[in-house]
């Protein structure tokens, strides 16, 4: 082997190592035991496609897709509103933007464990507080029905990540060429104008980046669910990653959990891909 | 004059809605000081006195200190290890442009597809079997999950530095590894604050996979948490002292380096 090859591998071995025993190989391990009685160690029987059909016979499994999606689907129209409307706000002439942006960016960096257990408080003790002093009876009772349990995840995930979404639009506002704002000024242009013709089209890129990242991420949470609702009342509000920790090691059934976590797998990519695809294709066409 | 007006008002409205986004911090905070009884009567209001004695049963409850050491080595041993590795692959996969070398880029950046769930099983049971659920194995689950992103700025950050630096160097009777911790890595030392930020955020707040891998005795901060809080369900005096505590390492690094935080963020999404 020349020299040149061999510095190569050795700058790439470790990481391709540690890729290949952390996700490659079980990822592979993981695929091929979805169709066994595999209990976590070893397993007797290849039973084909016997999970797979169990799956959708699960009710629980359907019910935390579901309330995946429509929570996911939630927080991504909420998160870029919100993110987008924050990031305006703190690059307008303010004079408090940057505290304001410190602020709005503050509840990121600090888990969802540690997160989902402050709001609980919040919905639990301050809610019901607030409904008893000005009589509002919605108040009342909060995280103990499916609909505010939805709600708590909604208004918690949102107000964790708007700041995260807000940093991203700010880098492509301030990536709009300034010219073309005033020339629009000496033209006439509204706000309302300038918002609709031309900043909103150049934040296309933007809008994929964020979209992107606001789908997979809200798919994938975990951490909130288990500290803000635990999945209750009745795993009414135990979302797709929650049920499949659960099946594999509160019920151990290793080999059925497994299934579903590639049943997880294939819509979390089909996502991701088809969702980058349509957005360039999006930004080329405008 | 008009215009004047409307952006004192946008002003105001900015300021309250900040508040209202500090409410949440605001109401750990008071109610973190009160006895049960005053938290029953009020929640909004200031507490009358400052009930130290919530702190220091739930710092003693939390272990908060070795469970802080444990997040301290945990999160900087990983995020040192990221750093290494994937910098050193960023930099080997941008200098080779051979075919091999775009397909293994190309692996990297499709392991980002892969959500954690979905291995977390397997790779538990594969630990396990090897006797490596305890810290290394950890630190070694955290390079695997974590060097994709970090190879992927590594080698968008190499297309600045100039091959011409390498070429100087081999003049000079330089090795690939002279070369590239005395002259490259230093070039690249603004991808490395990005990395190690969003690395140092998301190690220090994970709870799924420490969860899964660590024993009693090497919990983080937020498996800690998960357990105190448990205990302490409905006496939240105790359990909003010990999320404060568990909060003020966070706040007091992201005010010592909030820019470079904002910046490191800001980097790392829009890639």
């Amino acid at each position: 082997m020349k020299n040149k090859e061999l510095s190569f591998w050795l700058f790439i071995t470790p990481v391709l190592l540690s890729l290949a025993i952390v996700v490659l190989i079980p990822g592979v391990m993981g695929l091929f035991y979805s169709f066994t009685d595999w209990n976590g160690l070893t397993f007797n029987n290849f039973i084909g496609l016997e999970h797979y059909r169990r799956i959708f016979q699960d009710t629980q499994f359907g019910r935390s897709l579901l309330f995946t999606f429509v929570f996911a689907l939630v927080c991504i129209v909420a998160l870029n509103v919100i993110g987008l409307g924050l990031a305006l706000l703190v690059t307008s002439k303010l004079k408090s933007r940057n505290i304001l942006r410190t602020i709005f960016f503050m509840p990121n960096l600090i888990g969802g464990l540690i997160l989902g257990f402050i709001w609980q408080f919040i919905f639990i003790r301050v809610f019901s507080n607030l409904g008893t002093l000005i009589g509002v009876e919605a108040l009342m009772g909060w995280l103990s029905t499916p609909a505010t349990g939805f709600w708590g995840l909604v208004i918690l995930t949102v107000w964790q990540q708007a700041g995260y979404i807000m940093i991203i639009y700010i880098a492509y506002l301030q990536g709009i060429p300034k010219e073309l704002l005033e020339s629009a000024d000496i033209d006439g242009a509204t706000p309302g104008q300038k918002f609709r013709h031309i900043i909103f089209p150049l934040l296309a890129p933007g809008f994929t980046v964020s979209m992107f990242l606001t789908l997979s991420s809200s798919f994938k949470i975990y951490d909130q669910n288990l500290s803000l609702t635990g999945g209750g009342p009745y795993n009414s509000t135990q979302m797709v990653a929650m049920n499949i920790v659960d099946t594999a090691f509160s019920s151990n059934q290793m080999a059925y959990g497994q299934s579903k976590a590639v049943i997880f797998f294939i819509i979390v990519a089909t996502f991701s891909l088809s969702q980058v695809y349509f957005n360039k294709k999006r930004e080329v066409d405008l | 004059m008009k215009r004047n007006k409307s952006t004192i008002v946008l002003e105001i409205f900015a300021i309250l809605l900040a508040l209202f986004w500090l409410s949440p911090f605001y109401l750990m905070l008071v109610n973190s000081f009160k006895t049960p009884r005053e938290i029953f009567a009020s929640v909004l209001t200031p507490p009358t006195q400052l009930n130290w004695a919530n702190y220091q049963q739930a710092f003693e409850d939390l272990n908060f200190i070795r469970s802080f050491f444990n997040s301290i080595i945990i999160t900087l041993a990983s995020v040192l290890i990221i750093i290494l590795f994937s910098s050193m692959a960023g930099y080997a996969l941008a200098r080779n442009k051979s075919r091999l070398s775009n397909f293994l880029l190309l692996l990297f950046v499709a392991a980002m597809l892969i959500p954690f769930q979905s291995v977390m099983i397997p790779v538990t049971s594969l630990f396990g079997q090897a006797q490596m659920l305890n810290r290394i194995g950890l630190m070694i689950m955290y390079l695997g999950f974590g060097c994709s992103l970090a190879i992927f700025l590594y080698h968008g950050a190499m297309t600045r530095v100039s091959i011409s630096m390498d070429e100087a160097a081999i003049m000079d009777g330089a090795n690939k590894f002279q070369i590239f911790w005395k002259i490259v890595f230093p070039l690249l030392s603004p991808i490395s604050v990005t990395v190690a930020i969003l690395n140092v955020i998301w190690i220090w707040n994970d709870y799924l996979l420490p969860s899964l891998v660590l024993s009693r005795r090497s919990e983080t901060i937020p498996i800690r948490m998960f357990y105190f809080f448990g205990q302490y369900t409905r006496q939240w005096h105790l359990a909003l002292a010990g999320l404060t505590i568990a909060i003020i390492p966070v706040i007091i690094f992201y005010f010592s380096a909030q820019k470079s935080i904002v910046e490191g963020v800001t980097e790392g999404a829009v890639k």
